[in-house]
């Protein structure tokens, strides 16, 4: 793949690897999503969009179906017996919860970070390149650059950049998401998906996450899921609010912090018995 | 708000309602300093003009505690949704107060003056803008501890009546001075009290626009139906010079 350093974006994405969706159009869109664990309806009817290059912070309590909403969006439900979705979660113009998707491909184009980090008990670099290694193939210059770019990105090559080599596991809990990240976004994904990512992080490791999900929007959509709603309204462009498998309300982080329209966001962001 | 469900965190619970009764106690000070100064004027009493002027510097002490206290409610609970405003909504109803303690004051002040130049003035169109101006006061301070929405659009509305006295004040006040250039000393300060009154109906107007965003989120309209003719009575005066 020739990628000369013209083409690419500001922040190093190759343009062809990010193409926008048409004028206005959502970068995920998802119409009357059903989910069941069994016999568990899990997330009931849910209708939402969201923007490209924009962050959506997912607000609730737990088991409210937000966690749910992000392993529907990669399919990673299909891991799991006895777990189905039903209704339509449009990606780049194809249901990619109707049966045929390729798994694979989809996984490249939805990344996800989880709330522990997750490094592979390998070195820093075959961390980032692992992803990499299945869908492309790439020379090792390529390769490096590929590195070095998703490293940068994530905000944590200037600390690892001497010793690629070492261990992972050796890294700090923030370094260690922040690889994570890295990882994720090695494969250039469309959609990033963000599981808690910073509940386990010191409060600065936690801001350089935040700082990081600002960065990467300019080149990929986030969704957020998080517990803190301070974060949230630090991050996010847009919120959603869950509850008991429902999305209650959905709008600019602006209006759901100053002025919720729905009784029961009000009750929760501010603390209320509900 | 007390109709919603308390917080979790009943401390958080109590420092709003904390800063609620603040804000009642800010406001009983100024609507006391506005009704002794409406005294000392319609009554002719120096006494209670002295004590109306006493009473500015509490006023003006209880404004910085309840920002201080605010302002620390903002830092370590970080407020959002109706809690947020309400906070917001404090900071800004203590300013409105603490300027209608100052007009209650410059009242109190010249109604001193009123005393020995102009005791012979029939005070009854100010004494009635007075009791309208403390009416409403007294219902905008209600509407905040109350977090009633409806009684905040009451004043807002009932403000026009404020600004027709106004207007009525202000012509009549014009034709004593064209009557009679003697009376011009004690008319201007008769005419500044009458602003002052009016001043202290807009800012119990604001009061209430401020609770009724901090209740339902949303604010009242830009404008209000006006009657206001007086600018269009200057200007005809004017030109008829």
């Amino acid at each position: 793949m020739e990628i000369s350093s013209h083409t690419m974006s500001e922040t190093g994405l190759p343009p062809g690897l990010s193409i926008p969706p048409a004028d206005g159009m959502p970068r995920v869109a998802i119409h009357n999503l059903n989910f069941y664990y069994g016999a568990t309806h899990a997330l009931k009817n849910v209708n939402i969009d969201y923007a490209d290059r924009k962050t959506t912070a997912m607000i609730g309590p737990s088991g409210c179906g937000k966690s749910t909403l992000l392993r529907v969006l990669n399919r990673m439900y299909d891991l799991y017996p006895g777990q189905r979705a039903e209704g339509e979660v449009v990606i780049g113009g194809e249901n990619i919860i109707a049966p045929g998707v390729d798994l694979n491909q989809l996984r490249r184009r939805v990344g996800m970070v989880f709330q522990k980090p997750t490094p592979f008990p390998k070195s820093i670099y075959e961390n980032v390149v692992f992803g990499v290694r299945l869908h492309e193939k790439l020379s090792k210059a390529d390769m490096d650059e590929r590195v070095e770019w998703a490293l940068t990105r994530a905000a944590l090559w200037g600390e690892v950049k001497d010793r690629l080599s070492a261990s992972a596991i050796g890294l700090s809990g923030g370094q260690q998401q922040r690889l994570c990240i890295a990882r994720s976004i090695a494969v250039r994904p469309e959609v990033l998906l963000l599981d808690e990512p910073t509940s386990a992080l010191d409060p600065i490791s936690t801001l350089k996450i935040e700082e990081l999900i600002d960065e990467l929007k300019k080149d990929f959509t986030i969704i957020i899921v998080t517990h803190n709603m301070q974060q949230a309204g630090r991050c996010a462009d847009q919120v959603a609010f869950f509850y008991l498998g429902e999305l209650v309300e959905v709008g600019p982080a602006t209006q759901i912090f100053t002025a919720p329209k729905e009784r029961r966001t009000q009750e929760y962001i501010t603390g209320r018995f509900g | 708000m007390p109709d919603e469900p308390k917080h979790i965190v009943t401390s958080f619970e109590a420092d709003l309602k904390k800063l609620r009764d603040m804000i009642a106690g800010m406001g009983g000070l100024v609507e006391r300093a506005v009704a002794d100064a409406a005294t000392a004027l319609l009554e002719h009493d120096p006494d209670f003009a002295t004590r109306v002027v006493e009473a500015d510097p509490k006023i003006d002490a209880a404004e910085r505690a309840v920002e201080q206290f605010a302002v620390q409610l903002l830092a370590l609970r970080q407020p959002v949704a109706d809690d947020l405003r309400q906070v917001v909504q404090a900071l800004k109803v203590i300013t409105d107060l603490e300027r209608i303690g100052d007009y209650a004051a410059n009242i109190a002040k010249r109604s001193l003056v009123i005393n020995q130049v102009a005791s012979s003035f029939s005070l009854s169109g100010l004494g009635q803008m007075a009791l309208l101006v403390q009416q409403n006061l007294k219902s905008s301070i209600d509407a905040v501890g109350e977090a009633d929405p409806q009684k905040a659009v009451a004043v807002w509305r009932a403000d026009q009546q404020v600004d027709d006295l106004y207007n009525t004040i202000f012509r009549e006040l014009i034709t004593y001075m064209m009557e009679d250039a003697r009376s011009i000393t004690a008319c201007t300060h008769l005419l500044f009290i009458a602003k002052n009154l009016e001043r202290i109906g807009d800012h119990s107007t604001n009061i209430a626009e401020l609770t009724y965003y901090a209740v339902t989120g949303e604010s009242l309209p830009d404008f209000r139906p006006k009657g206001d003719q007086t600018s269009a009575y200057m200007h005809s005066s004017i030109a008829g010079q």
